[in-house]
């Protein structure tokens, strides 16, 4: 008797849509080259997808509340260069320290974005664009101050580089990460009462308020876990790559923000989920790693993500149009019957 | 009223004022157990405001609120909630992206152990709900595209869900058709019979002779009466509510009506409006009415230029004009004063002779460049001839009154000397007072030979102001009366779609 709301199902729709384009980008990256599908293949496909998978949940929390963070590419830059410059300090120092001091680093950043948000209620476009350039500044006047360009692999611990580039049953342990926060995160959306004022809020701020909906506590929160998620996916870059500059992530803001938008949450909020914002990513890392094989020069690479931005958010704007247009038919043939 | 049981809600002595408005001065309320009440007044007479000081969103200035005899000061709409308090807003307050159940439990979900949503629950009590309330809706859909009226019982059913006992309808009937008010009225009754006390805005006063048992009328913030339905005729009510009988509220006019001045052939727009044709001629006032989204300001804004067209055209003296321009229509002599003069018909930063010369920045300007003097000698005039009450004409203008608004847009577009002059809701949200004065300007106007389009939701306005009115349902014009045939009772049953 309870059936799928139209909503869901449209979900559903969107997501199938984004596995498609997944199937056919793999297929024709596989005839061009076999070895793209082979399990080595699809480990580096994972691995790649994996830190911008993260960042891309984080950003889903904000953009389903109407709001967005820009500042990613420079908070992730500045938890990467934390973590190495821990390890310069004490090349001892327990791997779970560094995580959880970058994760920390990075709930703090988000912080001072979700009070100037939600407190001083400055558009978070405003804001993130400003702490975009305030967090990469900081990161350059650090790496200056202590005349470390750059720090590289053999600085830091063997243990701290293994949770970066090892695997569980032949699976990344990025992936893994990944998958274990999309799974706490698309659960709690769907069953927790906050998770669920996120999208009321995003669905309609003045209703939400009315509801009695603690708006401003919510969307802080909300950048409080998305900058802790970046600082945690700061800390596996520096993991993974091994090598850590001052300029670590940036641009990565666009990325992310085209991975939640192609990943189906509707960029005025309100609604998508966290598992299209990182099947977006997947899909948007498996068109730039499929270019080469399949012949378009790793410049256009840029173009191609732009571009899927485009027809992801034409797609939905027409479905919209067409859903709009349906219910007034539906609804006109009711009052006249 | 018997004094053993304390009215659920009473209001003793309320005041309210934002910057210099005075909104509330001094209003006391009682509602009872079982009874519906209603609150009557014009636009900007404080209504609202009770709304918001009851619902928990303002809190009043003096002045004491309680609630079942214990005074209360709300923190919050929550708070309110919590008291058993429950509004449901003029513009129904639904988040579109999410279904129905989810609508009506928002924040207050029935929960699961470890305190996780019980959807299950959640869409049987829904269904429960709106079974009760005899009102068949899906709890599972999202409320994108509901009608107007569903969502506002998708309000009330929030409203139960919360077992609100204080339930305030805020003009829940404006955009219903008569088939749904109806539903909403049996709605309605049924609460009040089921202990709860209702308050019930409306502006058609018919409507509240059919529900309501006692009725308050407030003006410019004070309250005037407030008496057992059954004891306040018609007349009285509609007095006490203007402060003056209605023949002074419009001027009398003798119409001198001349050639075709705007003609409209055809006019479609898909799924917005269809086949609308009408003429409005020099000197004449013509009343466009409708329910709100009938697809009447769409037209004004086709004839404008703002929106595009798919079939039809429009002629301005006989000249036709080039479709989807506003500049060409401005040239034309076609000037159009927005609904929301807020949003769309002024700049509410810049000075009052700044918005007031906009459109006519070529007639101030030598070589491009703005002469401050003819600027302001320009929007003196005008202010001066419609009698804005202002201090400095440097002042924003977002420092005026509603009124005084709207009178500086009526000016910028009367300073284009137009021949056709097209109004949405002139009077929306402005007092008596000004209303008397735009009323009076509009006439003026038509008298000098301008041809008027004027839109207006208050039926009153356009059976006293038009020499004819247009009556448009959802999309198409359904009737056409002269002044003397208007009445209220055949343009409602025009607007609202029925023969019957």
């Amino acid at each position: 008797m309870i059936r799928a709301s139209a909503k869901e199902s449209a979900f559903a729709g969107r997501e199938l849509g984004i596995v498609v384009a997944l199937v056919a980008v793999v297929g024709a990256a596989t005839v061009a080259r076999p070895s793209f599908l082979s399990g080595q293949g699809l480990h580096d496909l994972f691995l790649n997808a994996s830190i911008i998978g993260l960042l891309a949940i984080g950003q889903a929390l904000l953009v389903i509340t109407r709001n967005i963070d820009l500042s990613v590419g420079s908070v992730m830059g500045l938890t990467a260069y934390l973590s190495g410059q821990l390890f310069l300090a004490d090349k001892d120092l327990p791997v779970i320290v560094v995580v959880l001091a970058g994760i920390g680093l990075g709930a703090v950043c988000g912080a001072i974005n979700g009070a100037l948000v939600a407190i001083a209620k400055v558009p978070a476009l405003v804001v993130t664009l400003g702490t975009l350039y305030v967090y990469r500044g900081v990161d350059y006047a650090w790496a200056s101050a202590t005349d470390t360009t750059q720090i590289n692999a053999y600085q830091m611990p063997q243990g701290f580089l293994d949770l970066g580039s090892g695997s569980l049953l032949g699976i990344p342990n990025l992936t893994i990460i990944v998958l274990v926060v999309l799974g706490i995160t698309a659960y709690a959306l769907h069953n927790f009462r906050a998770g669920r004022e996120l999208y009321a809020i995003g669905s309609n701020p003045d209703a939400a308020r009315l509801a009695g909906i603690p708006t401003g506590r919510r969307v802080f929160s909300a950048f409080v876990i998305s900058g802790a998620l970046v600082g945690l996916g700061g800390v596996l870059h520096a993991a993974y790559f091994g090598t850590i500059n001052a300029s670590v992530g940036t641009g990565r803001e666009l990325a992310v923000v085209a991975a939640v938008v192609v990943g189906g949450v509707a960029i005025f909020g309100g609604s998508g989920t966290v598992v299209g914002a990182v099947l977006g990513a997947l899909l948007l890392t498996t068109i730039t790693s499929a270019l080469p094989i399949l012949g378009v020069p790793a410049f256009w690479q840029r173009a191609v993500d732009g571009a899927a931005l485009l027809v992801a958010i034409s797609l939905d704007r027409a479905v919209m149009v067409r859903l709009a247009e349906r219910l007034r038919a539906e609804r006109a043939v009711r009052r006249a019957g | 009223m018997t004094a053993s049981t304390p009215p659920l809600l009473e209001l003793r002595d309320v005041h309210k004022s934002f910057d210099a408005v005075h909104a509330l001065r001094g209003v006391s309320l009682e509602l009872h157990a079982g009874e519906v009440h209603g609150l009557a007044g014009e636009n900007g007479a404080g209504k609202s405001t009770i709304v918001r000081v009851i619902g928990g969103e303002h809190r009043p200035d003096a002045g004491a609120v309680l609630v079942d005899g214990a005074p209360v000061a709300f923190a919050g709409p929550r708070d309110a909630q919590r008291h058993g308090i429950a509004v449901i807003h003029q513009e129904p307050t639904q988040f579109p992206d999410l279904t129905v159940a989810e609508n009506v439990f928002m924040g207050r979900q029935p929960l699961r152990s470890l305190r996780r949503i019980d959807r299950a629950a959640m869409h049987r009590r829904t269904a429960e709900l709106f079974e009760s309330l005899g009102v068949p809706i899906d709890p599972g859909r999202v409320t994108r595209g509901l009608s107007i009226a569903d969502q506002q019982i998708i309000e009330i059913g929030k409203a139960l869900s919360a077992e609100a006992r204080i339930i305030v309808m805020d003009e829940p009937t404006a955009a219903l058709s008569t088939v749904e008010a109806e539903r909403l009225f049996r709605v309605a009754a049924r609460l009040a019979e089921g202990g709860a006390a209702l308050l019930f805005i409306s502006h058609r006063l018919e409507e509240m002779y059919k529900i309501c048992q006692r009725v308050t009328v407030l003006r410019d913030g004070s309250l005037v009466t407030s008496s057992p339905m059954a004891d306040i005729d018609r007349d009285t009510l509609v007095r006490s509510m203007v402060g003056r009988s209605v023949e002074q509220l419009y001027p009398s006019r003798t119409t001198d009506a001349g050639d075709e001045a705007l003609v409209v052939e055809g006019l479609t727009r898909a799924g917005v409006f269809a086949d609308v044709s009408f003429s409005v001629r020099r000197g004449e006032i013509v009343g466009l009415a409708g329910l709100v989204g009938s697809g009447r300001s769409e037209v004004a804004r086709a004839i404008f230029g703002v929106d595009s067209l798919d079939q039809g055209h429009v002629l301005v003296n006989g000249t036709r004009l080039s479709l989807g321009d506003p500049r060409a229509a401005i040239r034309a002599g076609v000037a159009m004063v927005p609904e929301d003069r807020r949003e769309q018909g002024l700049i509410l930063d810049l000075s009052i002779e700044r918005n007031a010369t906009l459109p006519r920045l070529g007639a101030v300007s030598r070589w491009g460049i703005v002469r401050r003097s003819r600027e302001r000698a320009m929007a003196t005039t005008w202010a001066d001839r419609l009698g804005v009450r202002r201090r400095r004409l440097a002042d924003p203008v977002a420092t005026l009154s509603g009124g005084n608004q709207q009178k500086v847009v009526l000016g910028k577009w009367l300073a284009t000397e137009p021949g056709v002059l097209i109004v949405d809701e002139p009077t929306r949200g402005i007092d008596v007072g000004a209303k008397v004065e735009v009323h009076a300007l509009l006439s003026e106007l038509a008298a000098a030979g301008m041809a008027v389009l004027m839109i207006s939701s208050e039926l009153s306005e356009v059976l006293g102001m038009a020499d004819r009115v247009l009556v448009m349902h959802e999309g198409r014009l359904t009737a056409e009366l002269s002044r003397k045939d208007a009445t209220e009772e055949k343009v409602l049953r025009a607007a609202t779609g029925g023969a019957g």
